[in-house]
């Protein structure tokens, strides 16, 4: 088997091949840059590249694994309009892998809770809370969008020592130290593994091929946790108005 | 679908702003199929079109549209020459969902890319319907993005002559039709109700930019319906709205025929060709008619449904593009503010 993972959900663009049977799983092919945010330019030359290198001929794919979100609105479009191109022309299925359990993955053994965190602004991260159990990774809380001081609560709640990665690292390590977690035994994942890379991915997605957590392309879209700013206004605008009607 | 060996088959995309659509057009003039889906009715609820929200929906539903495309074509993407897709002018992240999907679709299937310009391919809609029409020949953009005046030289030769200088003429129609509570999308629905109203009822101004210009301005006339709508709430008097529409809609016409006839003399044209959504304007088709009869001008326009945003117009101009030797590289961007007749390599 096959897979072909792309992640373009932040900073970070990455493509990667891995290859996996019964007994064996390899990783074939990782391109990463973290460099600037140019996905719609530099995400399919990448893979041109590692098409190349790797002389892998494309029909040889079994399916497509895209980090699926939550990130950059518009990287992940990239990665997913990627995705689904490269699936409806190679009549393949889709596997969408949650960014931050894509994330969590890099860590893979750690005894630590595995806390990945991107930089949501609006004061927010995006984040989930996991863990390794009997080798495998296991959600403990899914991927949502919640403020640094309520992670800093849950988290708390766990009693738990706790790794830290992901682009939200740099934005929030001081908070995270002092005031949200005075005390607590944290650490930060160093640099080989903490941010997207497209490797864990498809190490993942092969899992969730295996598990039938696979989709049409026709039928992938990204998972954005949060709706447009135009859609939160208005729904605001139109509570505002109920409101008023109940008070009058 | 028979594929003759010498058919030059292209599967187009289109996402600039709020139509997903996909096209299969073979040999540049024969749509084999136009598939749109069209997202009007989420924008509404807004006034206007919200590119997140758009950009959200082409990703949703673009695989289908495209596999749609190539079953009512009766092809297959193997029969394809090679892939068009719309890579600006339009809203950024709409443009990247098409570009990003057409790229993966070209790269994957070993077929070339072409990237089209979205109002190059609103003039090439043109062609579709009209099997004689060839350049060199003026042409009229106008739609809620673009007001342009092209002398198009040859297929994939354009000189811009005349331009807006402020609002597109299909804007003005949006706030117009906004401002007299018609609402979302203006044109169509200021079409209709000028119907029923006179067009000389009120005087509204017509911009002319000078004898040598054949640029255009909409902001003095929008602004001079606006003033008048609040000059009759000032006094307490009613307008009426038919009336309003129908005055501001002759105001806009007038000055699209008059640079145009302008320019039909000055490049001794003898075939004019409306493009763009406004050119499904019922009041703009009539006075271009008239006027292109008296000077013995064949006036072109293409259906309503070839009018608005649609990928086989993109498959048409993508089809010239293909002869003339044009092919993009996987690092293709989207260029949201890209140029008529500008090449990006």
């Amino acid at each position: 088997m096959r897979i072909l993972a792309l992640d373009s959900s932040g900073m970070v663009a990455s493509v990667a091949v891995v290859r996996a049977d019964k007994d064996e799983e390899e990783l074939v092919a990782e391109y990463t840059v973290n460099y600037k945010k140019t996905h719609s330019q530099t995400l399919l030359p990448m893979l041109d590249e590692v098409v190349k290198m790797t002389e892998l001929d494309m029909e040889t794919i079994d399916a497509v694994a895209v980090a699926a979100g939550p990130g950059s609105f518009t990287g992940l479009r990239i990665g997913s309009a990627t995705a689904k191109g490269l699936a409806l022309a190679l009549q393949k299925p889709v596997i969408a892998v949650p960014t931050l359990e894509g994330l969590a993955y890099n860590l893979w053994g750690t005894k630590r809770l595995v806390c990945p965190i991107m930089d949501a602004r609006r004061g927010q991260v995006y984040t989930g809370i996991y863990e390794f159990c009997a080798d495998e990774l296991a959600v403990v809380e899914g991927q949502m969008a919640i403020s640094i001081e309520e992670l800093g609560q849950k988290l708390r709640s766990y009693n738990r020592k706790i790794v830290f990665l992901g682009d939200g690292v740099p934005v929030f390590r001081e908070a995270l130290t002092g005031r949200i977690l005075p005390g607590e035994d944290v650490a930060f994942a160093p640099c080989h593994m903490n941010r997207q890379r497209a490797a864990s991915v498809a190490a993942l997605g092969i899992r969730y091929y295996r598990e039938g957590k696979i989709c049409s392309a026709a039928e992938h879209r990204p998972e954005y946790l949060r709706v447009s700013q135009a859609e939160r206004e208005r729904k605001e605008r139109e509570l505002r108005c109920k409101e008023s009607v109940t008070e009058s | 679908m028979m594929k003759e060996q010498k058919d030059i088959l292209i599967l187009a995309i289109e996402s600039s702003c709020d139509e997903t659509a996909a096209a299969v057009v073979k040999n540049g003039r024969s749509v084999l199929s136009n598939v749109i889906s069209s997202q009007i009715e989420l924008h509404t609820l807004y006034g206007g079109v919200v590119p997140e929200i758009a950009s959200r929906k082409h990703i949703e539903k673009i695989n289908q549209v495209i596999e749609t495309a190539l079953s009512e074509a009766g092809t297959e993407l193997m029969d394809m020459d090679a892939v068009g897709v719309t890579y600006g002018p339009g809203l950024v992240g709409a443009l990247l969902v098409g570009v990003a999907e057409a790229k993966a679709i070209a790269y994957a299937a070993k077929k070339p890319l072409i990237g089209v310009h979205h109002i190059e391919g609103h003039i090439a809609a043109n062609y579709i319907e009209h099997p004689e029409l060839e350049p060199p020949f003026l042409s009229l953009v106008v739609s809620g993005g673009h007001t342009h005046l092209v002398w198009v030289r040859d297929y994939g030769k354009f000189d811009i002559i005349g331009r807006t200088r402020d609002d597109a003429a299909g804007e003005a129609f949006d706030k117009v039709a906004r401002a007299i509570g018609l609402g979302y999308p203006g044109g169509p629905k200021i079409d209709k109700v000028s119907k029923e109203g006179n067009p000389e009822a009120i005087a509204f101004p017509r911009a002319h930019m000078g004898e040598d210009s054949y640029d255009f301005s909409f902001s003095g006339v929008k602004s001079a319906v606006l003033n008048y709508i609040n000059g009759c709430r000032m006094k307490g008097e009613e307008y009426d709205q038919s009336d309003v529409a129908a005055s501001f809609q002759k105001a806009v016409t007038d000055v699209l025929v008059a640079n145009a006839m302008h320019a039909v003399r000055e490049y001794k044209a003898d075939k004019f060709a409306i493009a763009g959504g406004v050119a499904s304007n019922s009041a703009l088709r009539e006075a271009m008619k008239s006027a292109c009869e008296e000077r013995g001008v064949k006036l072109y326009y293409p259906s309503p449904v070839y009018c608005t945003d649609n990928a086989a117009m993109i498959g048409v101009a993508a089809y010239y593009e293909y002869l003339a030797g044009t092919r993009h590289g996987w690092d293709l961007n989207a260029v949201p503010n890209l140029k008529l007749g500008e090449r990006y390599e």
